[in-house]
């Protein structure tokens, strides 16, 4: 069990909360304080609005321990509108309906398992846009 | 700071060994560089591992391989760099002997990656990527690089026949290769047509994860066993650990400037370099190193091996071992590996894979996809 390893990312993995250089402007995710941009210190929030489009993509067949019932899953890396790329899993995609440049946009859903008894990890995922919002 | 030499090195078969612990795979690399370079007395030791802790259940392995080999009492430290491990060991030997703290320092890479089978080898190497913010999405080493390929083959115009030759050469290489884990011919028709891993990344594009065990004796002074083998350049660069965090993620930062440290401080240019061993994990790798380390321009790295100037008489001969596609890699030692086989061709003793008159050489190892890089640049002194 690995609770607080997950538990303390939740804002993350449910929210997509960054941050933004106060300085320069830049929107930050994964929230690292620093801004990779100017360097100046980068610690106010910032909740992206989780559209984006694919800036490459695979599938995985040959899956980590926890990951295995999902085999096979696609993994992108998404460009968030705002600029930063997020490495993400691609769902509710059917075979050969993305591309690199397809619209996507979050959404929760579970990441990984550690056996029938333990806990369940959930978190962002990206699916092609369904809504125009 | 002195002049540091390879004195000795020790190969041991690269492949699955189910018979053999992890200490005593360590131990048969001393016991070989101890044929290279008889009477060493190696006053520290630097075993390189990356997974000796998930796979084995083994931390601690300065004491494990100095106790088991008959060093004991000698300073002994591991290091872990994923999979630059071996080349981040051999860099420490080079400082410590360098700076005079030491005449003499042993390099023992080993890995054995075949004490679990399954997912959980997949989870442990996975270890060497992100936590937080790759591996918990189900991102694998292998995916993250088909990233990179597909993104690459994206932006360039090229297309999975492109990278053939890179596995083609290294297959070819390792023929002749005794220490090799696949010594067999591969076809580019083969090769296009292989089972996928992480489209685009194949079976035939990857590297296959591997037992092994090496060493390099790292002295003060030349051997009167060997011509005499210095290492010109010795660096090593980081970059972002998450591929997603970097401005051109095609761009092997850490390679270039590591590559380009190790040529200022030599002033050996990437066109006097007469053999590369470079990290080719996957073919996207070695493209993507051979334009970091200046031998083609960004996006035609690929072309070089279209062209076939990648073979052991070509103009960049690279994996002239058979290099991790068909050596194999096993993960801490394979920079270990990688070295070796470098001395051996600079030592004009490399048979039927000879580079021929090889005076540099040159070699570079990455852990995880590019955020470490250590480069070497080998010379022969006549």
């Amino acid at each position: 069990m690995e609770i607080s390893r997950h538990w303390r990312l939740q804002q993350q993995r449910y929210g997509l909360v960054g941050e933004v250089c106060p300085h320069c402007e830049v929107k930050i995710f994964p929230p690292r304080d620093v801004c990779p941009n100017c360097a100046g210190e980068a610690k106010t929030p910032y909740v992206f609005t989780g559209r984006g489009e694919v800036f490459s993509y695979t599938t995985v067949y040959d899956a980590p321990e926890g990951y295995e019932s999902n085999v096979p899953y696609t993994v992108a890396l998404v460009k968030l509108e705002e600029g930063p790329l997020v490495t993400a899993q691609l769902t509710d995609v059917e075979n050969g309906q993305v591309s690199i440049g397809t619209p996507v946009e979050m959404v929760t859903r579970k990441l990984r398992e550690d056996g029938e008894r333990g806990m369940l990890v959930y978190g962002y995922k990206f699916r092609p846009v369904l809504t125009t919002n | 700071m002195r002049d540091v030499f390879i004195a000795g090195v020790g190969l041991t078969p690269a492949g699955e060994h189910w018979d053999k612990s992890l200490r005593e795979l360590a131990f048969y690399a001393i016991e070989a560089v101890a044929r290279d370079a008889p009477r060493p007395n190696p006053e520290a030791l630097f075993v390189a591992n990356m997974l000796g802790g998930p796979l084995s259940h083994q931390a601690h392995l300065g004491a494990l391989v100095a106790d088991f080999a008959g060093l004991r009492g000698i300073e002994a430290v591991s290091v872990e760099a994923a999979g630059a491990s071996g080349a981040a060991a051999l860099r420490q030997a080079y400082l410590a002997v360098a700076a005079g703290a030491a005449e003499s320092a042993l390099v023992v890479g080993v890995e054995k990656m075949t004490d679990k089978v399954g997912p959980g080898v997949a989870a442990a190497m996975a270890t060497s990527a992100d936590s937080d913010w790759e591996s918990a999405q189900g991102a694998t080493p292998t995916a993250l690089a088909a990233l990179l390929m597909r993104r690459y083959m994206h932006a360039h115009g090229v297309a999975l026949k492109d990278f053939a030759n890179f596995s083609v050469n290294a297959h070819a290489n390792a023929r002749s290769n005794p220490n090799a884990m696949f010594r067999n011919a591969l076809t580019a028709e083969a090769f296009v047509k292989a089972g996928v891993v992480a489209d685009p990344i194949n079976m035939f594009d990857t590297a296959p994860e591997c037992d092994g065990a090496a060493a390099l004796l790292v002295t003060s002074r030349p051997t009167p066993d060997h011509p005499a083998i210095r290492i010109a350049a010795s660096t090593m660069a980081t970059d972002t650990l998450a591929v997603h965090d970097r401005p051109d993620p095609l761009v092997f930062e850490a390679a270039r400037f590591s590559a380009a440290k190790a040529y200022g401080t030599s002033g050996i240019t990437p066109n006097q370099i007469q053999v590369f061993e470079l990290y080719d994990a996957f073919t996207i790798f070695s493209a993507l190193s051979l334009e970091a380390a200046g031998f083609a321009e960004p996006g035609l790295g690929w072309k070089l091996a279209a062209d076939n100037e990648i073979s052991i008489n070509g103009r960049v001969p690279i994996s002239t071992f058979g290099g991790l596609k068909a050596r194999g890699n096993p993960g801490g030692a394979t920079g270990v590996y990688q070295v070796a086989e470098t001395v051996l061709q600079l030592r004009g003793e490399a048979g039927p894979n000879q580079v021929k008159g090889a005076r540099y050489g040159m070699s570079q190892s990455i852990g995880g996809a590019g955020s470490t890089v250590v480069t070497h640049i080998f010379e022969r002194v006549d």
